[in-house]
């Protein structure tokens, strides 16, 4: 084997309560199927009774458009986001850490998957779908359009941002559409590992050479604000919050759950030896949560609008492989449609 | 063949599909050829630990010391940096099946890490033969350019299969005869790879590879 620290079993400080929510809504999830509300039950007393919506219930529009915006905007972003880390694999320093993104990335291809399943479940097609995202009436996670410049921003993706979705997706294992719920129960089981994977590379990194920590943390300057941001605009101003929570879609708001995330991130950067760059980060005894600076929303607007560093260069990258690839796939129904004539 | 030309065809072809990652027509031809791209890397691991430090031996090495056959240093289309389906099929097509009836000698002589990599290439042939019918069989367009890559790719199939050629075309004919494909007349056999003779594309491919880890010597990762 190469040359690396002795890291394959260290646990991410304070993830492992997450992951143990994960274990707890697939088990809430199967009494909840066992329970049987009979099929004349509307949709207002399986919301109330905590159970699962499925596709053949009744539910209002409104239900089914946002879950599919929601669930949309999800699946995009595990397709755009296999761009920035999929940046480094060809570069990737070791043999061990090239296998170990390579096969990330590749989990990311396979959430997008069976999350364009989910929404395929309410009634809109794959093609219907695409064409949303490559037509920009869709978006995607803000946070893949900054850029990945060194070797140490794997280890920052997978510790903070992979970190970030962990806390924003662990509630929507239990969110009250049974597809999106059973899906995300599969992706934040994968997640935990991509996120471990980015502490022990970013850890590696903080104890290695004196070039090596600085990349390590140059890369935590640059993602830690937009990793603050992908928990989305402040309470006050979120679009989607209230009627999403009343149905049980989302079970916490944006700030609470940013406060979750910052409150895990302190004690890891102390274990990592590296400094989350916000010089008003400290312990409130009375609120009994850390104080921290917000990240500038106006930026996060301007990114979600497609002025970000990397908008323009993600879209361009996801259409040419779309029509590059359009030969292969009429080339693919031409002949399954000769078969079938046989 | 030496436990080192197992692996660095492995590596150099598990290099060349992983630029493929995000790009590929459909998400799970995206899925598809990262998995096999890993099972390659995998498979060069293994041969390389069997030798000694794998991360020496894959970043440490100029391209004049790698020992793989050229068809798997070649760019997945006609020129550097293009990226062709139709001709990553066809590569692949050939990798797999040589790979397998490579693996499948040496597991029959005890090779434990052939014993294993032979399942694997098992399907990267479905995969790729599958892939193959369709294209040249599906529409013009895929007819014309499935075959252009055989007629460019062909040459590089004789250094691949150097002392299995027979058992290796008896896999592939029928294959492109199934896919109305046919096989190039031409008789050019460009080799040199085994010792060290490569053509223009490896050393860009290890620049590539191998320039962050050069970078930062002797550090851990």
């Amino acid at each position: 084997m190469g040359k690396f620290c002795n890291t394959e079993r260290m646990e991410v400080h304070g993830a492992d309560g997450l992951l143990g929510e994960v274990e707890e809504a697939e088990a809430a999830l199967r009494s909840a199927a066992a329970r049987d509300l009979s099929g004349e039950a509307s949709f207002d007393a399986i919301i109330a009774a905590d159970q699962k919506i499925e596709p053949r219930d009744v539910m209002p529009d409104a239900y089914r458009k946002g879950l599919i915006r929601q669930i949309a905007q999800h699946a995009h972003s595990e397709i755009i986001g296999m761009q920035p880390e999929g940046n480094w694999i060809t570069r990737a320093p070791s043999l061990r850490r090239k296998a170990i993104l390579l096969a990330k990335v590749q989990d990311e291809a396979g959430h997008g998957l069976y999350l364009y399943a989910a929404a395929e479940t309410l009634g809109i097609t794959r093609e219907e779908l695409t064409d949303a995202l490559l037509s920009g009436r869709q978006k995607y996670s803000s946070i893949f359009n900054y850029p990945t410049l060194t070797w140490a921003d794997m280890g920052a993706i997978g510790w903070l941002v992979d970190g970030a979705a962990i806390v924003n997706q662990v509630p929507l294992c239990r969110c009250s559409y049974g597809p999106y719920a059973r899906a995300m129960i599969r992706v934040c089981k994968e997640e935990s590992f991509h996120q471990r994977q980015g502490y022990q590379s970013l850890y590696v990194l903080a104890q290695g050479s004196e070039a090596q920590r600085a990349m390590a943390q140059d890369a935590v300057n640059r993602w830690w604000y937009p990793s603050l941001a992908m928990f989305g605009p402040p309470d006050a101003e979120s679009t989607h919050s209230a009627q999403s929570m009343e149905w049980k879609i989302k079970r916490f708001t944006n700030d609470e759950l940013r406060q979750r995330f910052v409150d895990m991130c302190v004690p890891q950067a102390e274990i990592l030896g590296l400094t989350l760059p916000d010089p008003e980060l400290r312990w409130n005894e009375e609120r009994g949560h850390y104080d921290f600076t917000q990240p500038d929303f106006d930026e996060l607007m301007r990114v979600v609008k497609g002025d970000g560093p990397c908008n323009r260069q993600r879209m361009t990258h996801r259409r040419r492989a779309h029509e590059e690839g359009a030969w292969v796939r009429e080339a693919a129904q031409a002949y399954a449609k000769k078969v079938s004539v046989q | 063949m030496t436990p080192l030309e197992l692996a660095d065809d492995a590596l150099v072809a598990a290099q060349r599909l992983s630029e493929w990652v995000s790009r590929a027509p459909t998400l799970e031809e995206d899925v598809a050829l990262a998995n096999i791209a890993l099972d390659q890397l995998g498979v060069a691991r293994l041969y390389l630990q069997s030798l000694g430090d794998e991360d020496a031996l894959a970043y440490g090495r100029s391209d004049a010391e790698f020992r793989n056959c050229q068809l798997v240093e070649l760019p997945l289309g006609p020129s550097r940096g293009d990226l062709d389906f139709g001709w990553t099929i066809v590569w692949l097509l050939f990798l797999s099946a040589a790979q397998k009836i490579r693996y499948t000698q040496l597991a029959a002589a005890g090779d434990e890490i052939a014993a294993k990599a032979v399942k694997e290439s098992s399907y990267h042939l479905d995969h790729a033969l599958e892939w193959t019918v369709r294209l040249g069989d599906g529409t013009e367009e895929s007819h014309l350019r499935a075959q252009a890559a055989l007629d460019e790719l062909w040459p590089y199939s004789h250094e691949l299969t150097e002392g299995i050629r027979e058992e290796w075309l008896s896999v592939v004919e029928p294959v492109l005869a199934k896919a109305t494909l046919a096989v190039p007349s031409t008789t050019w056999a460009p080799s040199g790879g085994r010792n060290g003779q490569h053509t223009e594309h490896l050393s860009y491919l290890l620049a590539e590879m191998q320039s962050l880890h050069r970078a930062h010597p002797g550090v851990m990762w």
